[in-house]
């Protein structure tokens, strides 16, 4: 049985194998929209390196975070804007 | 003679060359624009956009005050890309001396008839939280605002071709004599006045006119809305910018209505050319985050440079050229050009038409200047 950790996504708990990028838990939690471009397009991740900046997220409140990028850890607070 | 096609031909199209077209032509006037590059592409799409009232000397104060309220009657007529918003400035003191400025400089503003209201720390702290703690205080002026420079030219241009102001882009005005204004490829543009408002380039067109390039640096974040609410500017800043031979940083902070934060700011002499320079843009990060530790976590999506024309006594230049009739001079506005366009545009008018100013243009004719009283 591999780890697991426990988060939070838009409020909604899911559980996901440790290490798992936040990117990968958000889409296999079923949303394709991980934000909104400025005019109000849904966006969501391209590259999945870290270039295109397209997967941005809040994380514990911090806004604007790759999620692509950013491995899941026990208690995070994950906000999608999408 | 055969009669000029141009009553008058305004050699640039930044926010200063278009706020004369859209005067002259209000007023009447048979305007050309001539731009060799894009509409608001120089200092112009470079700068801050704040429109701030300042009080360096009288004429500085006369100028940016009287500007600032034709920004603030033309506000209900913009388009929403101008972004135009009345978000006042916080000017921060971080210690005694720069809170008795803080006094010094509401006094000076009650005097005039601005309002401007003196915050203690608490209240500073309540207005901006993301300010570091332990600050002395500020001093709010609430009808200071911001624009978003490029976008407000291009409206001003409109405005001047709603009244049939005919614009060339493309070619530089190479020279300007009697008959109007010579282009790169030789066209005479038949003019009976030609106004150099080529800001930084400006003396390119009239060799000898006293504006030199002052380099400033910027950067912007991605969006991160109610971050900071007012424009917010280090009191320090008055000891930095005033030196006119360093090189200099200072805090100096504004929200976007997208949310994006704008952080400035730079002032660099006799560097010629626009490279990002990463020493600088250290500098003034780091003198940033000394205000506001949270810009840290912030990303910054694009840094850029611009040349602020500035003369030698940090007045612009509006008027006949001393010894030329045919040639007025619309330049020099360092770093308030876009705060003092409409104003300057006022002024230039009233001078073309013998028209009576609102507030006396002496301190900004040409004629006051070295170059000036060489050719008087
Ligand atoms: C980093 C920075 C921050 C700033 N922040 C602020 C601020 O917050 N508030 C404020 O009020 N001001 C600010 N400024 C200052 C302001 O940007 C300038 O004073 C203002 O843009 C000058 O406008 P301008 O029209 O004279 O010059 P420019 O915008 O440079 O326009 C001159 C135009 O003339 C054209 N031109 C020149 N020569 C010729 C020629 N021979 N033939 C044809 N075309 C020609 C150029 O291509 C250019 O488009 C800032 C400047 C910088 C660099
Ligand atoms: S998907 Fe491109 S940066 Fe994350």
């Amino acid at each position: 049985m591999p780890e697991t950790v426990s988060l939070t996504i838009d409020g909604l708990q899911v559980r996901v194998p440790a290490g798992t990028p936040v990117a990968t838990a958000i889409l296999s939690s079923g949303r394709t929209s991980f934000r909104r471009s400025v005019r109000g397009e849904p966006r969501g991740p391209l590259c999945g390196m870290g270039i295109c900046y397209e997967c941005r997220v809040t994380v514990n409140g911090q806004a604007h975070l790759r999620s692509c990028q950013i491995p899941c850890q026990d208690g995070m607070d994950v906000q999608t804007d999408g | 003679m055969t009669p000029a096609a141009f009553d008058v031909a305004i050699v640039g199209a930044g926010i200063v060359g278009a706020a004369c077209a859209a005067e002259c032509a209000q007023a009447g006037m048979r305007v050309v624009v001539i731009e060799r590059d894009l509409v608001g592409g120089g200092a112009t799409s470079a700068g801050m956009g704040h429109i701030v009232v300042m009080d360096d000397s009288e004429a500085q104060f006369a100028l940016t005050r009287y500007s600032q309220n034709l920004w603030n009657e033309l506000s209900s007529q913009f388009p929403a890309d101008v972004e135009f918003e009345r978000c006042g400035t916080i000017w921060v003191a971080a210690d005694d001396e720069e809170m008795a400025e803080v006094r010094r400089k509401q006094g000076f503003c009650e005097a005039r008839g601005v309002p401007a209201e003196i915050l203690d720390a608490k209240a500073l702290e309540e207005a901006e939280p993301n300010l570091r703690t332990g600050l002395m205080g500020g001093l709010l002026v609430p009808e200071d605002g911001v624009v978003y420079p490029p976008c407000a030219a291009r409206y001003l241009l409109e405005r001047a071709k709603d009244r049939g102001a005919v614009v060339r882009l493309g070619q530089p005005a190479i020279e300007a004599n009697r008959e109007g204004p010579r282009l790169r490829d030789g066209t005479l543009v038949p003019a009976r006045v030609t106004v150099n408002a080529g800001g930084a380039s400006s003396p390119s067109l009239t060799p000898g006119v006293e504006v030199q390039k002052r380099k400033g640096h910027l950067v912007i974040t991605d969006r991160y809305p109610r971050f900071v609410h007012h424009q917010l500017v280090e009191l320090g800043y008055l000891k930095s910018a005033h030196s006119l031979t360093s090189d200099s940083v200072a805090f100096n902070i504004q929200p976007r209505r997208t949310g994006q934060v704008l952080i400035g700011s730079s002032r660099q002499y006799g560097v010629d050319d626009l490279k990002v320079e990463p020493f600088m843009l250290q500098k003034m990060l780091q003198r940033a985050r000394e205000y506001m530790p949270g810009l840290s976590r912030l990303s910054a999506i694009r840094a850029w440079t611009g040349f602020r024309p500035a003369t030698p006594d940090k007045l612009p230049l509006i008027g006949p050229c001393p010894g030329q009739e045919w040639l007025y001079l619309a330049t020099g506005h360092e770093g308030l050009g876009i705060t003092t366009s409409l104003g300057t545009a006022k002024l230039l008018a009233d001078q073309l038409l013998n028209r009576p100013a609102q507030i006396p243009v002496e301190p900004y004719l040409p004629a006051r200047t070295k170059q000036g009283s060489t050719h008087a």
